[in-house]
């Protein structure tokens, strides 16, 4: 998982488009070139740059970030699983199409999850079928209220 | 919250949110592989934004790629009476990545909002826990930190077809 190519050895023209371009990406015909018009380079660096970042995983994607719960209804869950069983409860979990996040965390519940489904009993039924094919309750906790726009992160260059 | 998309707004989603395609016209491939006019992909994304469905366009950093290796959810137990306010505090600090308001789940739960901590390491995670606390003060009734120890699973936020 680790990367020779750290935050560090990214030149000034990389830096830019990690961190000044995490959100109002331009919706026009040619959205690359449009951000190469603004830092001054050509398209094609732009594409090769983010091409090759996204090779080596510092970037995820381009694309839409989309508002939880708007394509449908999720909950985060959590269990408390016995050491010995956590691979096997981790891949039981990871399994579902409807997990999109599986963390392991230092805790007596170590293991938290984040369940994506059409509406609530489909998630329910989710976290139903993982309760009862591992014998261990599924905490529920669903968002409430969430008071963070998500405008991206800054990655803070040191 | 009601889902405003219709057929051809999830066949966009669908198709896009792996990513853009990295290539000129990327609104126009997209449109393409759909069978539908470029302004009208483009046209739909943009009432999308608009309407909230999506947060924002761009380029997705993966952060523990980049050296952010220190994953901290912090967990608080505050009054149900201040959790709006204080949630609203928490979530303007630029290094929180997510706020949120959960239920409690009591005996073994008894927190009630959440707040994830992005840092190199733990301890510029616990910095800047510490400094989370300072703005909930006297309202914290206890709190916690999970650590990620493994990212067992990490996709975007999935439509499933």
């Amino acid at each position: 998982m680790d990367n020779p190519r750290s935050l560090l050895a990214l030149d000034e023209f990389e830096r830019h488009l990690l961190d000044g371009f995490q959100r109002d990406f331009p919706l026009t015909p040619r959205p690359f070139a449009d951000i190469a018009a603004r830092l001054g380079v050509t398209e094609a660096e732009v594409l090769d740059a983010l091409r090759e970042m996204k090779e080596m995983g510092l970037v995820t994607r381009v694309g839409a970030v989309f508002r939880t719960g708007s394509l449908g209804a999720s909950t985060l869950a959590a269990m408390a699983v016995p050491a010995e069983r956590l691979a096997q409860v981790a891949d039981l979990v990871s399994a579902h199409g409807e997990v999109n996040h599986n963390y392991e965390r230092e805790h007596r519940f170590n293991l938290w999850f984040v369940v994506t489904a059409a509406d609530g009993d489909a998630v329910r039924a989710v976290l139903d079928d993982i309760s009862a094919a591992t014998g261990i309750a599924v905490l529920d906790l669903p968002m409430v209220e969430g008071y963070h726009l998500d405008l991206g992160f800054t990655l803070s260059w040191h | 919250m009601a889902l405003s998309l219709d057929a051809t707004d999830r066949r966009i989603v669908l198709a896009t949110q792996k990513g853009l395609p990295l290539c000129a016209r990327p609104y126009h491939a997209v449109a393409e592989d759909l069978g539908l006019d470029p302004a009208e992909v483009q046209a739909r994304i943009r009432r999308m934004l608009e309407t909230g469905v999506i947060r924002r366009i761009g380029v997705v950093p993966n952060h523990y790629a980049l050296g952010f290796r220190g994953n901290g959810m912090s967990v608080w137990d505050v009054p149900d009476d201040r959790i709006e306010e204080l949630g609203r505090r928490v979530g303007d600090l630029d290094f929180v990545s997510h706020c949120y308001h959960r239920p409690r789940f009591l005996p073994e739960w008894p927190y009630n909002l959440f707040a994830m901590v992005h840092g190199r390491d733990r301890d510029e995670v616990r910095a800047k826990v510490a400094q989370v606390a300072e703005v909930i003060g006297d309202a914290d009734r206890g709190h916690d930190v999970l650590f990620s120890t493994r990212i067992l699973k990490k996709t975007g936020l999935r439509l499933v077809a």
